[in-house]
């Protein structure tokens, strides 16, 4: 017995909707917590799981939603430019949310350009500092808290039981959830999954990690404040308890144990723990003798060992264990040709360098480098380990900035640029170490490279506006994919590719850009001889395409069969410049590579 | 606010702050030698002076059965793990560490009476208790992911945070304690009394700072964590077992919490949980110093104690919001003195 996702799913969701009319209250009270806490999840797989940035202080966003619509529908007196947000929760829901956005964006701001650990360390910290604050301000009513919130109201009629709440929390956790699975699915959506292999790759395919990962933070907050808000509502009453520290753990808890990279792992986090606490909460106190929050000691431990046997979480078990068959939706995609930019006439100069210097302390790692790549050719940089040609590399690319010396791009200096604006002027790379996101797939990291010739942002991906676009992008990739001979391959995960291949998967990627200048770093390591001929082949047509090739490797089979122009490094210095022949027979190159001639 | 006052708060700040001093340096030690973030630090500061309560109440601590079910577990999977792979010429040590001294632990914990010896006999003993904790959570939590990232390893810490809080409650339960302090002289210094537990705080914070300082600049030991320190694979090759330097960084981190936690402890009342906040103040301090500079933390960790006691003077209601807020700043300082390239690695 099989069944496609499809049907799963409505079963799940004909449960979903049939669940309150046949299970007694407590089970209903419950689900509702678990739709509550599993909106939050929701916002940590995105920005944990899929991100790679890590908030234990979510709760405290949970809070400012809560707070936001607890004084403003149970003050009595308004400020006048406050006033209009009190008379509706609906509209102090909408005050909640700016209020969160701008809390978000100002933390964002001061944390998320940070490396790796200062982000959810800082989040610890303003975690507590909330909660202490929700505590201590008297107009909110210090740890006492507010009541009276009134009830909700949807065309008129109060929406109060707890039967009647759930219906107002799963349809909007479906709605994340749908929203955040079609923002996944899209062009920010792969850019927002390689921000986790490192910010390099993404910005050298044109993508603004700090704004995505301000998007990101800033949707799980506001996720956070749309629990909160119904929190508020369905408890009638706030107080700083629900939105510590502790509270803020158990949230990333969930994202973990449920499956932080899926967005059905949050609702599987935020069921099974919201379960064990209930039981764990009956159970143990009877077992221990005294009372206390013991189940934490459970918790803890069974995060340790999750994380150590299975970093996955739940889901992707459980989804191991459901009949599904995946319908392999696997056709290749079809769209529109992308506009493409002028190529420039054949023998233009595309880049030039001049005296180019890179001091890392002492170490002098270029110096005095000149080299000029014109559109219709290939330039070779050889030289032998550690003569400085990554490095130079980095330079033109963007990625270190210079010493001193000038780097012109299409006649414009690039030098100071980073790299993400230098990529959209039409440079395009590859990676010494292959730098692709393995669980992809092959279609998917190739369409990362094509990124900036698309234009739709977040809101209209989540919202399915934008799949023409999408359709675009995903066929130009596949183009692309064929083009370099990947095409048998389009759907299999990147990492299950050999090495060799991984390199030409990077060089797809970088086409899809639509360079005019493409820097290749040892494209032919790890190749076969055919492969290498392919390749050659490949080379050889965008060259005559009227595209620049910089091209850095140590197969000098390859690279003399290829190339017009050898420039050779030793020691972060040109020691030559000339045609495959004239290089080979320098005696400076020679004695480079051979050492002396006695 | 007259001076009389801005001296006694300025006392209390040093005081507090020379606690936070020696637990961000503990910090800065344990993430330089392990990459983790060690959440649990305060946790060592409440079990230590929470230990030395019981046995000055005559009670025997809750810390000896973890100290006992620890050691089990270790030894469990140690023994397994040696079977296993062969090698067991290890078991024999496996046991003695982790069986045979709680074991032993217990039996004098049991039958000697600690109640009737004298401070710094009881003193010992609890730290007996408690330090060998730090490498057996080393070994049981971090060890299977000492390689994984620091993200997966902050997790970890915040989840063995969690379940020794929660062990701290059941073993000892919510009541606060005191202990007795080191000694009942006090000197007037100017305007103001010192106690003799403040010049107590001080001088151990001193001491062991400079010890930490030879410790690190003279001893191979010392040399040897901080080779793990700058480059893990490079000390492997050298024949450093970063196992042993987890380890290492963990028994230390361990000893200063505890150590910590009875200074303080007849000063301030301590509860099953009141060394997580303690433990974040010297984080702040550690953040201060990037995670890496020793002085600078420990200056950092100085300058969170006197905010704290001049913040409880103006807006008591508000000090842990102005301490956690401070880290704000700090932050923004960071982000703007540190330049995160990524490495081709």
């Amino acid at each position: 017995m099989s069944a496609s996702p499809r049907a799963v799913l409505s079963v799940f969701l004909i449960m979903l909707g049939l669940g309150p009319l046949l299970l007694p209250e407590f089970y209903v009270t419950l689900l509702n917590y678990i739709g509550l806490y599993a909106i939050v999840t929701l916002g940590l797989v995105l920005l944990t799981g899929v991100g790679g940035l890590t908030s234990f202080g979510q709760a405290a966003f949970v809070g400012l939603g809560a707070y936001t619509t607890a004084t403003l529908t149970t003050a009595s007196e308004l400020p006048g430019w406050l006033a209009p947000f009190g008379h509706s929760p609906w509209l102090a829901l909408v005050a909640g949310l700016m209020v969160t956005a701008a809390v978000a964006v100002l933390l964002g701001a001061l944390t998320l350009r940070l490396s790796g650990h200062y982000l959810p360390l800082g989040t610890i910290a303003w975690g507590i500092s909330l909660y202490f604050l929700f505590g201590n301000i008297e107009f909110i009513g210090g740890h006492t808290g507010i009541t009276g919130i009134p009830p909700l109201q949807i065309a008129g009629i109060e929406v109060k039981s707890g039967r009647e709440f759930y219906y107002l929390i799963w349809p909007m956790l479906l709605a994340l959830i749908w929203a955040t699975q079609n923002l996944l699915d899209s062009r920010s959506g792969r850019a927002i999954r390689a921000l986790k292999g490192g910010t390099l790759m993404a910005e050298a395919m044109g993508v603004d990690t700090a704004r995505l990962k301000m998007a990101i933070f800033l949707i799980a907050a506001l996720f956070a404040c749309v629990s909160g808000w119904l929190y508020a509502h369905l408890q009638r009453f706030v107080n700083p308890t629900p939105f510590g520290l502790g509270i803020g753990i158990e949230y990333l808890f969930m994202a973990v144990i449920g499956g932080a990279g899926s967005v059905w792992g949050a609702v599987v986090g935020a069921g099974v723990i919201t379960i064990l606490k209930q039981w764990l909460q009956d159970l143990l106190p009877k077992l221990l003798g005294s009372s206390g929050n013991f189940e934490v000691i459970f918790f803890g431990l069974l995060m340790v060992l999750m994380l150590q046997r299975a970093r996955d979480g739940l889901w992707p078990m459980l989804a191991r264990l459901m009949p599904v068959v995946r319908d392999n939706g696997m056709a290749r995609p079809e769209g529109l040709p992308l506009p493409k930019k002028a190529m420039a006439q054949s023998g233009e100069s595309l880049l030039v360098v001049k005296a180019a210097r890179k001091e890392f302390g002492g170490l002098v790692a270029n110096n005095n480098m000149d080299l000029t790549v014109r559109a219709g050719e290939v330039l070779a940089l050889i030289g032998p380990n550690g003569a400085g040609k990554s490095t130079l590399f980095n330079l033109i690319s963007g990625v270190t900035p210079m010493t001193s010396g000038e780097i012109r791009f299409l006649g414009e200096r690039i030098d100071g640029l980073n790299s993400r604006t230098i990529a959209r002027r039409g440079m395009s790379r590859t990676f010494q170490h292959v730098r692709l996101l393995p669980a992809m797939s092959v279609l998917e990291n190739v369409a990362i490279g094509a990124h900036m010739r698309g234009s739709h942002g977040v809101i209209s991906a989540a919202l399915r506006l934008e799949r023409a676009e999408e359709g675009c992008l995903l066929a130009e990739a596949a183009r692309q994919i064929e083009r370099v001979g990947l095409g048998t391959q389009m759907f299999e995960p990147a990492g299950s590719l050999a090495l060799g291949q991984q390199r030409i998967l990077e060089i797809a990627r970088a086409l899809s850009a639509d360079p005019c200048l493409l820097l290749l770093d040892e494209p032919a390591a790890g190749l076969r001889y055919l492969e290498k001929q392919a390749l050659a082949d490949l080379l050889r047509r965008l060259r005559g395409e009227g595209m620049g090739i910089l091209l850095v490797e140590h197969d000098m089979d390859f690279v003399m069969g290829l190339a017009d122009r050898v420039v050779v490094m030793e020691f972060g210095e040109k020691i030559a410049e000339g045609l495959p022949d004239e290089v080979q027979r320098d005696p400076a190159v020679l004695e480079a590579y051979l050492g002396g001639v006695e | 606010m007259d001076l009389q006052i801005a001296l006694l708060l300025g006392q209390d700040g040093i005081t507090n702050g020379a606690i936070y001093a020696l637990l961000s340096l503990a910090l800065v030690l344990v993430f330089a030698v392990t990459r983790v973030i060690f959440i649990p630090q305060g946790e060592y500061v409440a079990l230590g002076a929470l230990t030395l309560a019981s046995f000055q109440a005559g009670k025997t601590p809750g810390t000896l059965w973890l100290l006992l079910g620890a050691g089990l577990a270790v030894a469990l999977i140690d023994v397994a793990g040696s079977l296993r792979s062969g090698s067991r010429r290890r078991i024999p040590g496996v046991m003695l560490w982790n069986l045979g001294y709680p074991a032993a632990a217990a039996v004098v914990v049991l039958l000697a009476r600690p109640v009737e010896w004298l401070l710094p006999a009881q003193v010992l003993l609890s730290l007996a208790l408690v330090v060998p904790l730090g490498p057996m959570v080393y070994r049981l939590a971090f060890q299977p992911v000492a390689e994984a990232s620091v993200l997966v390893l902050l997790i970890v810490a915040v989840a063995v945070h969690l379940a020794l809080v929660g062990l701290g409650l059941l073993f000892f339960g919510a009541e606060g304690s005191r202990t007795t302090a080191f000694g009942d002289a006090s000197f007037q210094l100017g305007s103001i009394t010192v106690t003799s537990q403040t010049l107590w705080v001080l001088g151990s914070s001193l001491f062991l700072i400079v010890a930490l300082y030879l410790f690190f600049g003279r001893t191979i030991y010392g040399k040897a964590l901080r080779a793990t320190a700058i480059n893990r694979t490079g000390a492997r090759l050298m024949g450093i077992s970063t196992v042993l330097a987890g380890k290492l960084s963990f028994l230390l981190a361990a000893l200063i919490g505890a150590f910590s936690g009875i200074l303080i402890a007849p000063i301030t009342t301590i509860y099953y949980d009141t060394g997580f906040l303690i433990g974040l103040k010297g984080f702040v301090g550690a953040i201060v110093g990037g995670l890496v500079s020793y002085p600078i933390a420990a200056a950092g960790a100085l300058m969170v104690g006197l905010l704290e006691a001049y913040s409880s003077f103006w807006a008591s209601a508000f000090k842990e919001v102005i301490v956690f807020t401070l880290i704000i700043p700090v932050l923004v300082w960071r982000s703007l003195t540190t330049h995160h390239v990524e490495e081709d690695e």
